[in-house]
């Protein structure tokens, strides 16, 4: 009985390490072979077999791509509207989370109850589209911006991790004089550290991985293009640009400039994914803990 | 007697409403932190709900709205009879039909496994590491997976051809009945590491001591798993299902705008889509219009259904 269940352990453990190591390399692979494939030299990696580790290395292919200077300026609206909208919404997600948690605030349940039904409730995409209109935003920065100004998500985060600090420290504030933007500031805002990360991270996140705002609202303004924006028309245009690639790869003139549109794709791709995978390894442990205060809560 | 009533009644008023000035002046601070934050959000979150009024004209840009001429109920008449938006409306149903199953029950299966391995650091790393697609974009999610799938160089193709030895490569992304399978794949790939973390994060509140009594009983691993983490986790997962359920019909569009082609329409397009072109691209706005708001009806629908049955069943509410 003892050994047979000795025996079944090793061999569950070893499944569950198989299906581990299965996760890792599914997760891993498709990043290491696009990195790999961009690093490569583009004709050859035309003839396949390419997986993890480039061939014929070179850095023609990331030169390639920002010689076009409308991707360099994409790169630099992507930063733009992430720096811009991450600060202006941390800090009204901040100010307005911490309004809604005081429990004497008289408009308290309504404002929430407004927010909250937006949760469930929205105009859907014309209407939305017909709104940003009339306010005069389309084809603007500020369209990246404003739209998307407060998520009720984050705020409820906030919220509840507010709720939880000891309300004793704002009231002894309160008796010292301190009025309530002074407590905002200078009680609540340095104990809430770790959910302003949180949020702050979340939004620095969708705002540059965002490209549906751009395509719906700034597609008629190339200076507005932002990096993904401009990754999304290469991976959808990939039949025009096989059309192409039909020039003669061998001819020596095409041999020395040609450029696949393959390895463009994947040059950009890394471009675009790289800010995440540098702040990602530093910062995720703040995500864990806005998921699971969001779910705790709700 | 009666005007006295009267004063008393004004008095009280006059002072109720002194008083409510005297709060709103009380709390100027709190009132400048949110007001400006409720004004916001009636612009950009409630005042399009007024353009469903669209639905019911034949809108014409640039005209004032009492200019517009009404229609009743024709775009709704018109998209009901439409063939394309059943097939939108099948994608959208099947594709959400995918996701409350193989994608509820991936995670579930991974949270439950990755538990079990003792070595802590090996257990941590492969956390860190299988929701890392979650923070990447769609766009390059597409990007990798279309590149994985692809017919010149795919690693998916390669394996196939080389160690199971297909002849020519499988065309994936242009085989439309493969699209909501792909789909599926796509999104496991990326949010099975992220959606896990709820769950695992529902196994730790275990009580430790089930385990322990059911050692005491002879229950090996797998008897644990089946008679302590999942029955503990199971008001959890109650929950995510009932609310998987509400966002039936909110797939949404952009994975089916990135991954799909106009090979694959007919199994990529949903009911975003179909509105996102009608609407947007043919410049049909009243129509759009209509397909938009069918849609969020139903959802919520659905949503205030699923926190209803949440309620009943006593899982907590969702709302």
């Amino acid at each position: 009985m003892r050994i047979r269940e000795k025996a079944f352990d090793v061999v569950f453990d070893i499944f569950i390490y198989l299906v581990m190591a299965f996760t890792l390399v599914i997760t891993l692979y498709p990043f290491l072979n696009v990195l790999a494939i961009s690093l490569n030299e583009s004709v050859d990696t035309m003839r396949g077999g390419i997986h993890i580790i480039p061939r014929k290395f070179t850095l023609d292919n990331y030169r390639e791509i920002f010689k076009y200077s409308n991707l360099t300026h994409a790169f630099l609206i992507s930063v733009l509207r992430t720096v811009i909208g991450t600060l202006l919404s941390t800090v009204s997600t901040c100010m307005l989370a911490y309004a809604l948690s005081r429990k004497e605030f008289i408009y308290r349940k309504f404002f929430t109850l407004v927010f909250v039904i937006t949760m469930y409730v929205s105009g859907g995409l014309i209407p939305d589209y017909m709104n940003l209109r009339h306010l005069g935003l389309i084809g603007k920065f500020w369209v990246y911006i404003l739209p998307g100004l407060i998520n009720t998500y984050n705020m409820i985060i906030v919220r509840s991790f507010i709720d939880n600090l000891p309300y004793s420290l704002q009231e002894s504030a309160k008796i010292d004089g301190a009025n309530d933007f002074a407590i905002f500031r200078k009680i609540v805002m340095p104990l809430c550290k770790p959910v302003i990360a949180t949020v702050a991270l979340f939004v620095a996140v969708s705002q540059w991985n965002s490209w549906m705002d751009t395509y719906l609202y700034a597609s008629s303004k190339p200076e507005l293009s932002t990096l993904q924006y401009e990754l999304m028309k290469v991976l959808t245009n990939t039949s025009a640009a096989q059309d192409a690639s039909r020039i003669d790869p061998n001819s020596p003139l095409a041999r020395r400039s040609f450029v696949s549109p393959q390895s463009i794709r994947m040059a950009i791709t890394i471009v675009a994914a790289v800010p995440i995978l540098v702040v990602y390894p530093f910062l995720q442990k703040y995500f864990v803990i806005g998921l699971t205060i969001g779910s705790v809560k709700e | 007697m009666n005007s006295q009533l009267e004063l008393h009644r004004t008095v009280t008023t006059k002072s109720k409403i002194s008083r409510h000035f005297r709060t709103l002046a009380d709390q100027k601070y709190l009132l400048m932190m949110s007001v400006p934050f409720f004004i916001w959000v009636i612009i950009f979150r409630y005042l399009p709900l007024y353009g469903w009024t669209m639905a019911f004209q034949n809108y014409k840009p640039g005209k004032p709205i009492f200019e517009q001429e009404w229609v009743g109920l024709e775009h709704f008449k018109i998209l009901f009879r439409e063939q394309d938006f059943y097939i939108a409306l099948r994608n959208t149903l099947a594709m959400s039909f995918l996701g409350i199953t193989i994608g509820f029950v991936t995670p579930i299966v991974f949270a439950l496994l990755l538990n079990e391995v003792r070595n802590m650091a090996f257990k941590k790393t492969v956390q860190t590491i299988s929701y890392l697609p979650h923070f990447i974009s769609w766009v390059i999610a597409a990007s990798m997976i279309t590149q994985m799938l692809s017919t010149d160089g795919g690693v998916v193709n390669d394996i196939l051809m080389k160690v199971f030895g297909l002849e020519r490569p499988v065309p994936f992304m242009s085989m439309p009945k493969a699209f909501w399978f792909i789909y599926i794949a796509a999104d496991m790939w990326k949010e099975v590491g992220w959606y896990a973390i709820i769950h695992l994060a529902a196994i730790t509140g275990v009580d430790q001591e089930l385990y322990e009594a059911a050692r005491v009983d002879g229950c090996g691993r797998l008897r644990k798993i089946w008679h302590v983490t999942l029955p503990g986790i199971t008001p959890t997962l109650i929950v995510m299902l009932i609310m998987n359920i509400g966002w039936l019909m909110s797939v949404g569009f952009e994975r089916q705008f990135l991954l799909g082609n106009h090979i694959v329409e007919n199994y990529s397009r949903t009911i975003d889509l179909y509105a996102l072109n009608y609407g947007i691209s043919m410049a049909r706005y009243s129509y759009g219009t209509a397909i938009g708001m069918f849609q969020s009806v139903v959802s919520i629908v659905l949503v205030i259904f699923a926190n209803r049955l949440a309620k009943r069943i006593g899982s907590g509410q969702i709302i």
